[in-house]
């Protein structure tokens, strides 16, 4: 690997890592679309700032970029409170006419330079380690790789100061409220943590994709954690995951790193969805599966200890099973079967009939105060 | 002005192109806002790139018709998804709305720089589809997106009192025995095929605007919806038409941009000046953004 190439994956792994953090709140306040709105609002911010000092890099511009993007959540607040329109639409109001403003500035009078619209969809990820910091005579790396880190910082403090209150205003705003935290104050850092962060991102991936960075390692990570701490720690790890994977998908098809970034955190989500330990789609599956069967054999279990009232001494047909319990025949000795390996009951005369072991388990469905078990309904079953 | 418009053939398909545009995604849009679907719409329209993407790839085509429906297929795949999640997980609305948003949006960058190493592909410039281009529009086009747009205003007229009856109140539709699910469904449909007829000259990025901008401004004037959805209708064909315009006049402008930025200036008035709910209006009534409720019961 070529030391460019080093450079490129640190700053962005560095920077999917910042965007995780505030994105983790994000995903649990139900808030992930502001994200959206405040990103590309800091558009505006960097096509004033750029025509202003013409650098992308100076931090009177970050700083700038981020009150635009401060100033979008406050708008969008605003315009909702005038009770005109509902919250989805003043999202989507505020954010479009700003970026679009941001936009048009960019084609009229920054084309060309060092920011087109390309570089506002895409970001300059590839370029990033042309554009070296100097101190002193000396080249101590790219720009980009510091601004990234110390957004990192930042975020880690942030998250760290304010654990507490944020997650409780996560958790559980009424109560938040009642002991005294601000709720101002607990929106707003989180809000200018974003546009800070949503600036940093803007020259790793580009407006639109920033998106993708704070929110898709977030909502993976929230399939697969169990406490906050957990999934803070995850998202970050699935965002450094998805950079670093992006960058190589990038280079082996040779196309853009920020989309690539951005379809392999979607992979991944696609992988969590899926195989999560708890709440992944083939988990469930196989949980209700293994209901259902549970449920099965207890009503195959009650249906026999029924039977031997009515018809003691003697044994119980096998046939009898599917007909009487209304399931198809296939599906009635897979029950058989199980309830055999489990020795609830045994083969006898030529028939079946409970154990002491099943007759046990089959009293307490029928008696034991549990929910009494429901016969599926015929052909409702496979 | 508008002698030059109708003279030059150009200039008339654009403006043409801003009339089926600002028709499709107003009278949808009125929809679109009163169900809170708002953000969903901007979900959709970042997932139709990688469809464009991808028709381009298996086709080699640039008919308006194939590309279209590519989009409308990832678009219609999109707002599955976003259903699918919310339902099978314990990932909230937003968040799946995001998730689609940028992931879809991620793809179709992906696919749309590979794409420019076929010769072919970079001529048409796949590339109008991310912020719109008004200029590069041809009759062929306007003639696709007239057909699309058509389809959205005749399913509205069809189906008026029953898509009314679930933008308003989902649930007493249903308990009155209407198929609620499948209104949606119809619904969810209708706001994909207008963001795709929208796609040329919007572009993806920015096409919810057009969904959401119109109808709100169109919901300060008027309590009704038989007069919300015309007028949303009108403030969109104004945005469009103009915006479509200064785009194509004014060098280097991108289209997009510029009907947006033309709705924000008319969501902007009709905040402030709409009679009785407009912030400028003495003593005016507390907006609600709701409808009053006598309205809905009446469907």
């Amino acid at each position: 690997m070529s030391a460019a190439q080093i450079e490129i994956q640190l700053i962005a792994a560095l920077t999917a890592a910042a965007c995780a953090i505030p994105g983790t709140f994000l995903v649990l306040r139900r808030m992930a679309l502001i994200s959206d709105a405040i990103s590309h609002s800091v558009v505006l911010g960097i096509a004033l700032g750029f025509l202003l000092v013409q650098s992308l890099n100076s931090p009177l511009l970050i700083l700038g970029a981020a009150l635009v993007g401060l100033l979008t959540a406050l708008l969008v607040e605003l315009l909702y409170r005038t009770g005109l329109v509902r919250q989805d639409a003043a999202i989507g109001l505020v954010f479009t006419v700003l970026f679009s403003v941001g936009v048009i500035l960019i084609s009229l009078y920054a084309r060309g330079v060092h920011l087109d619209v390309h570089a506002v969809l895409l970001g300059e990820l590839a370029f990033a380690p042309l554009n070296r910091l100097v101190v002193a005579g000396r080249d101590i790396g790219p720009v980009a790789l510091y601004v990234s880190a110390a957004l990192l910082a930042i975020n880690t403090v942030f998250a760290a100061l304010l654990y507490k209150e944020q997650k409780l205003a996560a958790f559980d705003p009424v109560l938040a409220t009642l002991l005294g935290f601000s709720p101002a104050v607990i929106h707003y850092s989180l809000m200018g943590v974003i546009a800070l962060t949503a600036v940093g991102a803007f020259e790793a991936v580009g407006a639109v994709l920033a998106v993708a960075l704070f929110i898709v390692p977030a909502a993976t990570a929230y399939l697969l954690a169990d406490d906050l701490a957990e999934m803070l720690l995850l998202s970050v790890a699935l965002g450094v995951a998805a950079a670093l994977g992006g960058y190589w998908l990038a280079s082996f098809l040779d196309t853009s790193i920020a989309g690539s970034m951005a379809t392999v955190a979607g992979l991944l989500f696609a992988l969590a969805w899926l195989l999560a330990p708890e709440q992944g789609l083939l988990t469930q599956r196989n949980r209700r599966n293994r209901q259902r069967l549970a449920l099965a054999l207890r009503a195959f279990l009650v249906h026999l200890l029924q039977q031997e009232g009515r018809t003691r001494e003697e044994a119980f047909p096998e046939a009898h099973l599917w007909r009487e319990l209304g399931w198809d025949r296939t599906f009635a000795l897979r029950i058989l079967a199980l309830a055999e390996r489990e020795q609830l009951v045994d083969r006898w005369q030529g028939g079946l009939r409970l154990t002491d072991q099943g007759r046990i388990l089959a009293r307490e469905a029928l008696h034991g105060g549990e929910e009494p078990p429901r016969f599926p309904k015929a052909g409702g079953v496979p | 002005m508008t002698l030059e418009i109708l003279n030059d053939p150009t200039l008339r398909t654009v403006a043409l192109g801003g009339v089926v545009l600002g028709l499709g995604s107003g009278a949808v849009g009125a929809y679109v806002l009163l169900r809170q679907r708002s953000l969903l719409g901007d979900a959709v329209s970042h997932a139709t790139l990688p469809g464009i993407a991808l028709a381009f790839l298996l086709t080699r085509s640039k008919e308006p018709a194939v590309l279209l429906g590519g989009a409308l297929l990832a678009g219609w795949l999109g707002s599955w998804l976003v259903e699918a999640i919310t339902r099978t997980t314990r990932v909230k609305l937003d968040s799946a709305l995001g998730l689609v948003l940028s992931v879809f949006f991620g793809l179709g960058i992906v696919l749309l720089t590979f794409l420019q190493r076929y010769p072919e592909a970079g001529q048409a410039g796949l590339n109008r589809f991310l912020f719109g281009q008004a200029a590069s529009i041809r009759q062929q086009d306007v003639l696709v997106m007239a057909l699309g747009a058509s389809a959205i205003l005749l399913t509205i007229g069809l189906l008026w009192k029953e898509l009314k009856t679930i933008a308003f109140d989902p649930e007493f539709a249903e308990s009155s025995g209407l198929p609620a699910r499948a209104l949606g469904l119809i619904l969810d449909t209708l706001t994909v095929l207008a963001i795709v007829v929208g796609l040329h000259m919007v572009g993806v990025v920015l096409m919810s605007a057009m969904l959401v901008a119109p109808a709100a401004a169109a919901r300060q004037w008027t309590d009704r919806l038989d007069r919300m959805v015309p007028l949303s209708a009108f403030f969109g064909i104004l945005a469009s038409v103009g915006g479509a315009l200064f785009s194509a006049l004014i060098p280097r402008l991108p289209t997009g941009p510029a009907i947006v930025l033309v709705m924000g200036t008319l969501v902007f008035l009709s905040l402030l000046a709409a009679p009785n709910r407009g912030l400028l209006w003495p003593g005016r009534a507390r907006g609600r953004p709701g409808f009053p409720k006598a309205e809905r019961e009446s469907p």
